[in-house]
């Protein structure tokens, strides 16, 4: 059955500025088409919302540090274990589910394609054997480069080119997607203990700044024309008083353009910006800088943004910041594993509980919210949780509803204990926008998709790209009489479609689909220096041989899909 | 003429060195000679090929005597088994390679099962204590490169990790620790004088099975305040002196074994050992780990977690996965008799089980999975010999440091013999034939 | 009355004993590297018994032949130790205290000569303690 019709529905494509007229969307061999014939299998669409399958741009769902958080928090899968039923695996997990449970419960939601955060590219066979058993959605990885020693020794000495080599050579053998930069230098001072709190902090030994290390990588991004830009968790997460450094960081964008064949025209992501959006001195006057943040991302259009909502949920936090980690267990004493690697980077988890009775976690919640409120273009600012720091994936709905309803948010503002503190630190309380339809399909498919140069493949539902596509029984024309109804339709899908396989029907899997692994592979002159380079520190300083570290056979990757770059100008 | 293949993978132990050159005959059917390895791993690679080894399923018959059966027919028996038990166990999983443990675990799945690897017997108290509260770590790499503190606390790598101290702990010269092992400084608790011992800076002789007590001693020595003369057999001044060498190094780790996972206090004294750490991260930068025995024990923990949810003991038996250590562990299912089936691979439980755990395992449908033959293959029902994993048959493995590393095949399995997963695909596939599966 | 001594027996690996599981432990070898009791010197002298002795090593859990050898891994009077395998757990304490792991290290054992009763062979001893019939 490869043909479909999706009748009646109203659909929401930005790419093709559908805007909820009734139209039918024809599926033949996997990909949207024009029309079908009468033989193709009819989909009832009528009072439903149809939009192109969603995309997560950046969410820890596997890896090392997922997997660690699994291992030590048995207590995650207490009350949320899902029992082998029909074509479904078992499952377990709230806030890390199990690679099974991950992927049926992204493809109930009506979401397509994600991206795995962060790859610590020693660990990538490890990534790919998570994402290989993670079902049906298509998935990426991004490997991260911000505390690499080949990357601030070259740096160092502003050698783009050789950057450059040496991206193409990782995105090749970890089969990475893109320049992922967590905590710049940072993470390498973690290794003895120490971190960079400033972008100017210099980076023990290796004496670069953070600066030069974020303004090099995104020449470098762009030198090769890479389908994403530089992705970028900037130095200071979570400090009261962190937003100067954000701004410090965004700041140094400018003047540069996005350079390449996808159509993406960032050239910097700032990823969870709400951790990134802090005001005040200490905990005490802790408040949002939501405003100056967007009112900076409104202005410079060469920056795209995910949200990084507070969920309001207990969950873990997990990330490449390890030096945060630790100043997390120190705040909540709750138990903290930390893995530093080799030349590379490092991660740390701690659980976290985002209680609506602690006033920080409120506010947290509201900048989370006044970000995309208050960015002006819906196809630079994207809806995440960097699942699952801020909140489980699986709480999209909900982060969906109160964007949707301001009756959704005011409810949830007056069962805060600290009701008064959350409108006096944020302006949450004076935003009256409720996002339509349409800017959430764009905050969610189209926007995401064309920041990772996807726009062509998926993302959303003009004739040629991916049939992936979504259903959600949620009737654009009714009002809405329930807030909760927006939070129950969209977390299960009337019909999901994966490269034109139905996958999913009536909140249930029924297929599997034939998933993909994206990733980057481009094509770069000869380099002889950066070849030593790499053989030397892989005799030196490496625990494992170049040639093992190379080693990503095709039981990895079984189903890969390549987007090539030709950067040998 | 010979050949030489580089980059090798030891299936050994948790060291998984990965520098190995193997030489084969010119027609790549005879393992000749290994380089690098320590003489146990060249003990497996050239052993693989003795003459006297086992090449066909055999079932062990009424009168003592063994009988050989074809692989169909190994199949159809261990399929089932698991089909009609009620509670079946399936254990080990630790020599073998992740692709074979994931086949294992449909299976699991299928016949709901209780599963389990061998940290049962050796780290599963380690992940106790992780759970309890965390795990400062790092990998080997950063040990060579960094690490001028090195604890070895109640392990014995110069035997049972016999190349770790040359690679990664004691004497490689890495990016800031030019002068080897010049650079850094040793202590070793032990209640012997071990070969590991003889070469430390520092050796706590502890009374055996008191480390608990010695370790919090070493944290109030870190916060200076007061002792008694001796704990667990180790004067304060001692302590004392030790927790100060700790302090003043740029970067340290502690590496533990079964002298702590295994003595009395069991995950305790885990528990203690990564306070400890803890505690030393407030002066030093500071990790712990935990030498992991089977070359991919660490392998079978993180594919269960990544499938099921939890690394080790966990019982399938309801429809999901539930696990509780003493409860879904394997040596107190099979004490409390609760098994009435018994799957074996990659590992040896009749050699390192109490004796009252393997006598249920005898007791039982059994089927044993594992090229040598061994006291589980003695005790069992159905021994079925397969392709040595790392050696015959490559597959991904997990370093005792959760690293990543596909072993390589370097020769053919004799002819006709099958691999972990393809025995365990066969299984797999008849017995979803048999309970009614898609 | 056979004179015997009182032991703290712990378990764990040897390098030997490595090497022998991986040549097979249906061998003699296997029975060489793990079918002993490493003991001190001064174990030695109060139990009154030569080096490389066979002795009968009893727990509160079973009771075991093994060879008795002069630790290399000493002086440590008062501990003995087997290493890892069918002759150790034929006596170490299978307790798990609820945590799922036997208690290999710290059981307290006597120690008395038998000069003349054999040591069993690896893959043998479990047999026979099982109860399996062989040929």
């Amino acid at each position: 059955m490869s043909e479909y019709l999706i009748k009646n529905g109203h659909v929401f494509d930005p790419v093709q500025g559908i805007k909820g007229d009734k139209k039918d969307i024809a599926i033949k061999d996997g990909k949207i088409v024009d029309k079908v014939g009468s033989g193709a299998k009819v989909i009832d669409a009528k009072d439903k919302t149809v939009m192109a399958g969603a995309v997560e741009i950046h969410a820890h769902i596997a890896g090392p540090k997922v997997n660690l958080g699994r291992i030590y928090r048995p207590e995650d899968k207490l009350f949320s274990c899902t029992p082998t039923k029909g074509m479904e695996r078992m499952g377990g997990g709230a806030s890390i589910p199990t690679t099974f449970k991950t992927g049926y419960e992204y493809a109930k939601m009506g979401y397509t394609t994600a991206m795995e955060a962060a790859m610590p590219p020693l660990f990538s066979r490890h990534v790919h054997e998570e994402i290989r058993d993670t079902p049906i959605i298509d998935e990426g990885a991004f490997p991260v480069f911000g505390n690499n020693w080949f990357v601030l020794e070259y740096l160092k000495n502003h050698e783009i080119e050789n950057t450059a080599a040496y991206i193409a050579w990782m995105l090749r053998v970890t089969k990475g997607y893109a320049v992922k930069v967590v905590n710049p230098g940072g993470t390498e001072a973690w290794g003895w203990g120490l971190n960079c709190l400033s972008i100017n902090d210099p980076v023990p030994y290796f004496d670069i700044t953070p600066a030069e290390i974020v303004k090099g990588l995104i020449e470098a991004n762009e030198y090769l024309g890479l389908p994403h830009s530089m992705h970028i968790h900037p130095n200071n997460l979570g400090n009261p008083g962190c937003y100067e450094t954000t701004l410090d960081t965004l700041r140094l964008a400018e003047g540069f353009k996005a350079k390449n064949k996808f159509g993406r025209e960032q050239v910097l992501h700032l990823t969870h910006t709400q951790f990134h959006s802090y005001g005040g001195t200490t905990w005490g006057d802790f408040e949002s800088k939501a405003k100056e943040v967007t009112d900076y991302v409104n202005k410079n259009k060469n920056i795209t943004i995910d949200t990084g909502n507070v969920t309001l949920d207990e969950t873990t936090t997990m990330t490449a910041d390890g030096p945060f980690e630790h100043h997390l267990t120190g705040l909540n004493h709750l138990k903290w594993a930390n893995v530093d690697v080799e030349l590379e980077t490092a991660a740390g988890v701690v659980p976290y509980i985002y209680s609506p009775n602690i006033s920080v976690c409120a506010i947290q919640w509201a900048i989370g919210l006044e970000i995309p409120l208050m960015m002006k273009d819906p196809m630079r600012c994207y809806i995440t949780t960097d699942h699952p720091n801020a909140g489980p994936f699986t709480r999209y709905p909900r982060v969906i509803k109160w964007l949707m309803s301001r009756k959704a948010r005011e409810t949830q503002i007056n069962a805060f204990k600290h009701k008064d503190k959350v409108l006096s630190q944020t302006a949450i309380g004076t935003l009256d926008r409720e996002l339509s339809l349409y800017e959430l399909a764009q905050m969610t498919r189209a926007g995401p998709a064309k920041s990772l140069g996807l726009s062509a493949v998926c993302g959303g539902l003009a004739p040629g790209m991916d049939a992936d596509v979504a259903v959600y029984n949620f009737n654009p024309d009714k009002p809405v009489a329930d807030p909760e109804d927006i939070e129950k339709a969209f977390s299960r899908c009337a019909a999901v479609f994966k490269s034109g396989v139905q996958v999913v029907s009536n909140g249930d899997i029924i297929s599997n689909g034939h998933k993909r692994t994206l990733w980057v592979n481009v094509k770069t002159k000869e380099n002889p220096q950066v070849a030593r380079d790499i053989a030397e520190k892989f005799v030196k300083y490496y625990s494992m041989t170049q040639n093992n570290y190379e080693a990503l056979g095709h039981h990895f990757v079984p189903n890969p899909f390549a987007l090539e770059v030709d950067a040998t100008n | 003429m010979t050949k030489t293949i580089t980059d090798v993978i030891c299936p050994f132990c948790g060291t998984l060195c990965d520098d190995l050159e193997v030489v084969v005959s010119d027609d790549g059917k005879k393992l000749l000679e290994v380089y690098n390895s320590c003489v146990i791993g060249t003990e497996k690679f050239l052993h693989s090929q003795a003459p006297d080894r086992v090449t066909r399923p055999r079932m062990h018959q009424e009168d003592g005597s063994w009988k050989e059966v074809s692989y169909d027919e190994a199949v159809e028996y261990s399929a089932q088994m698991l089909a009609k038990a009620k509670k079946p166990l399936m254990f080990g999983w630790s020599s073998t390679n992740c692709e074979a443990q994931s086949v294992g675990n449909e299976i699991a799945e299928i016949s709901k099962s209780c599963c389990d690897n061998t940290a049962a017997t050796c780290h599963g108290t380690t992940l106790i204590a992780v759970q309890d509260i965390g795990l400062p770590s790092c990998t080997l790499g950063e040990v060579k490169n960094r690490a001028d503190r090195i604890i070895f606390w109640g392990c014995n790598p110069a035997h049972a990790h016999p190349r770790h101290m040359s690679r990664y702990s004691i004497f490689p010269r890495g990016f800031f620790t030019g002068k080897g092992q010049m650079s850094r400084k040793l202590v070793v608790v032990d209640p012997r004088v071990t070969d590991t011992a003889k070469m430390a800076d520092l050796h706590l002789q502890v009374e055996q099975g008191r480390d608990y007590e010695l370790l919090d001693a070493l944290r109030v020595a870190l916060k200076n305040e007061w002792l008694p003369d001796t704990v667990a057999g180790i004067p304060a001044e001692k302590i004392r002196e030790t927790a100060a060498m700790l302090k003043s190094g740029r970067f340290g780790i502690i590496f533990f074994g079964m002298g702590v996972t295994q003595s009395l206090s069991k995950n305790h004294n885990i528990d203690a050992a990564i306070a400890l750490t803890k505690d030393l991260n407030e002066h030093t930068k500071f990790s712990i780990m935990p030498m992991r025995g089977h070359y991919n024990v660490t392998g079978s923990g993180e594919v269960f977690a990544w499938q099921f949810g939890f690394p080790f003991s966990v019982d399938l038996t309801r429809g999901f996965a539930r696990y509780n250590p003493g409860d879904t562990s394997t040596i107190d299912l099979l004490t409390r008799g609760e098994i009435d089936a018994m799957f074996t691979i990659g590992s040896d439980p009749g050699a390192h089980f109490p004796i009252s755990a393997v006598k249920h395992i005898a007791a039982v449908p059994s089927v044993c999975v594992d090229p040598h033959l061994t006291p589980t293959t003695g005790v069992s029902k159905l021994h079925v010999p397969v392709a040595f994993n790392g050696v015959e048959t490559g597959g991904n493995c997990y370093r005792m440091d959760n690293v990543p590393i596909d072993c390589r095949k370097v020769v053919e399995p004799p002819e006709g013999m099958l691999t972990d997963e393809e025995f365990l695909t066969k299984v797999r596939d008849r017995l979803k034939q048999l309970k009614g599966v898609a | 009355m056979t004179k015997n001594i009182s032991l703290n027996l712990i378990s764990g690996r040897t390098i030997q004993q490595g090497v022998a599981i991986e040549g097979g432990k249906e061998k003699p070898l296997y029975r060489t590297a793990a079918g002993i009791i490493e003991m001190d010197e001064s174990d030695f002298k109060k139990l009154g018994a030569w080096k490389s002795t066979n002795v009968r090593v009893t727990s509160e859990y079973g009771s075991v032949i093994v060879k008795a050898v002069q630790t290399t891994q000493g002086p440590h009077p008062g501990l003995g130790f087997i290493p890892m395998g069918p002759w150790a757990n034929a006596i170490i304490n299978p307790n798990t205290y609820s945590t799922g792991m036997p208690t290999f290290k710290g059981v307290p054992v006597t120690v008395e000569v038998a000069m003349n009763e054999p040591i069993l062979l690896g893959i043998e001893l479990v047999q026979k303690l099982c109860g399996v019939k062989t040929e």
